[in-house]
């Protein structure tokens, strides 16, 4: 096992045990060849996708950086952002992640492709929480294939010697190198967070599934309870997160959680404080109320 | 002027003066109470609730469906919500009209259709401790609030009171109805 000690390095080591700093690095340096253009430079809900990989970065690490080649330093969409620029011969990401490593030697580098529009908070506060800082890197297994995914990943410090020797010996592939060495590897949390847009069609499949509630997908909706209902559930509103495509469905869940006396059959339903069907399908924010037997006057 | 919420006291005399009109020569008005007793318990308190919201909506196109149905002049209806002591009144209806046929029944179409229609619940509080949300609790399933006077032998759905799964569940005496002319 290779701990951050055994890193040669003329500034001294951080504290004994203590896991090397974490930065961001975001990987803007690729030629985006089968996009036909700059893929850091598309644009989801009206921002560049490496405006959204860097603040979603910074919601988690201090520092961000972005990537780029030396020709790609004048670039609009990248020179207003802190650069770490290609210091080492060589192409692919893995020279980016090694000049990362050689600009900061004792910081290890959340390293984030500005490929990957579904990545999400709760994808990287996992890797973050998993992190090894006593092996080469934390990454996760691609859902797809189970083979490591080392664009978004950890890659510490101790990992700069090992690459050096990989590349040396000809190699050029991050995945193959975490399948070599020492790395922590997470079963994926979610199934289309590292889904990466190579092409102008998975471009296109990716907007209208960001632009919109997704089917199956889980929802926040917003409950109010009165009188009776509010007495069983215990509470007069709350939000909740669900499946249900209909208030029926809803209904059956929210029976199971708070075990509601009355038979659906006995309610009617609200949406949006309008009467509304059991079948309407419902969408991410509507309020929903179902409405006992009234009993007013 | 069509629905609205009360959270402290109805003022008739305000809501009266609401709905007068030189072109009309009858006004008939409702109030509802709160009765002692209710299904054979004594009642001592009831407590309104109300899904605001619609039911304001709701409450609105109910006096605008009385405004197109009867030849009228002005229509209000105002509905307490909150805690509520006997003989308090929780609802209140006014119409005015040119005669009075249309003002009578104008007025109870609206205090019928709210009665059935907006999400509004009330739970009473009886002398013996016990309380109960009406329409829901008793006819739900099994009562959760038998009465002592209940037979042992009483089938599970054969309660002791006799009010019609939340049909007309008359709570209140006509209180008031008067006629100018």
């Amino acid at each position: 096992m290779t701990t951050a000690a055994a890193t040669a390095s003329p500034a001294p080591p951080p504290r004994a045990g203590a896991p090397a700093p974490l930065r961001g690095l975001i990987l803007a340096g690729g030629s985006s060849s089968r996009m036909h253009r700059d893929k850091a430079a598309l644009r989801y809900q009206g921002k560049s996708q490496l405006d959204r990989a860097v603040e979603l970065a910074a919601r988690h690490v201090a520092d961000v950086f972005v990537s780029v080649r030396s020709s790609q330093t004048a670039d609009p969409v990248r020179a207003q952002r802190p650069l770490i620029v290609d210091s080492i011969a060589g192409e692919g990401p893995i020279v980016g992640i090694r000049s990362a490593l050689a600009a900061f030697p004792h910081t290890a580098w959340l390293v984030l492709a500005c490929d990957l529009p579904f990545l999400s908070d709760a994808t990287l506060a996992f890797l973050l929480r998993e992190r090894d800082g006593t092996a080469m890197a934390t990454a996760y297994r691609s859902a797809h294939n189970d083979l490591p995914e080392p664009l978004c990943a950890i890659w510490e410090p101790a990992a700069a010697p090992a690459i050096d020797a990989y590349l040396a010996g000809g190699g050029h592939c991050p995945r193959k190198f975490l399948m070599r060495h020492p790395a922590r590897l997470l079963a994926p949390l979610d199934r289309r967070a590292l889904d990466n847009v190579n092409t102008p069609e998975d471009y296109a499949q990716a907007l209208t599934e960001l632009s919109g509630v997704p089917h199956g997908i889980k929802m926040q909706l917003k409950v109010q309870y009165y009188a009776v209902m509010r007495e069983q559930a215990g509470r007069s509103e709350e939000w909740l997160e669900t499946a249900a495509a209909t208030p029926a469905d809803l209904y059956g869940e929210l029976v199971a959680r708070y075990g509601f006396s009355l038979p659906r059959e006995q309610l009617k339903v609200a949406v949006n404080s309008e009467f509304s069907e059991w079948s309407r399908k419902l969408s991410g924010g509507d309020a929903v109320v179902f409405i006992p037997p009234v009993a007013g006057g | 002027m069509r629905f609205r919420f009360a959270h402290t006291a109805i003022d008739t005399a305000a809501a009266r003066r609401e709905v007068l009109d030189l072109g009309a020569g009858a006004y008939a008005a409702f109030e509802g109470w709160v009765r002692n007793h209710n299904e054979g318990q004594e009642v001592v308190r009831l407590d309104y609730e109300a899904f605001q919201d619609l039911a304001e909506k709701e409450g609105d196109r109910i006096v605008a469906e009385a405004m197109r149905r009867f030849p009228i002049t002005h229509a209000l209806c105002i509905h307490r919500v909150g805690s509520l002591g006997l003989g308090d009144m929780a609802i209140w209806a006014g119409v005015s009209s040119a005669h009075r046929g249309e003002a009578f029944d104008a007025c109870r179409f609206i205090v019928d259709e709210v009665k059935h229609r907006l999400p509004i619940w009330k739970k009473e509080h009886y002398r013996n401790g016990d309380s109960g949300w009406v329409n829901c609790e008793r006819c739900a399933a099994a009562p959760q609030h038998p009465t002592a006077r209940a037979p042992a032998t009483v089938p599970a759905h054969s309660h002791p009171h006799s009010h019609d799964h939340g049909e007309d569940h008359e709570h209140h005496e006509p209180a008031e109805l008067s006629v100018h002319k």
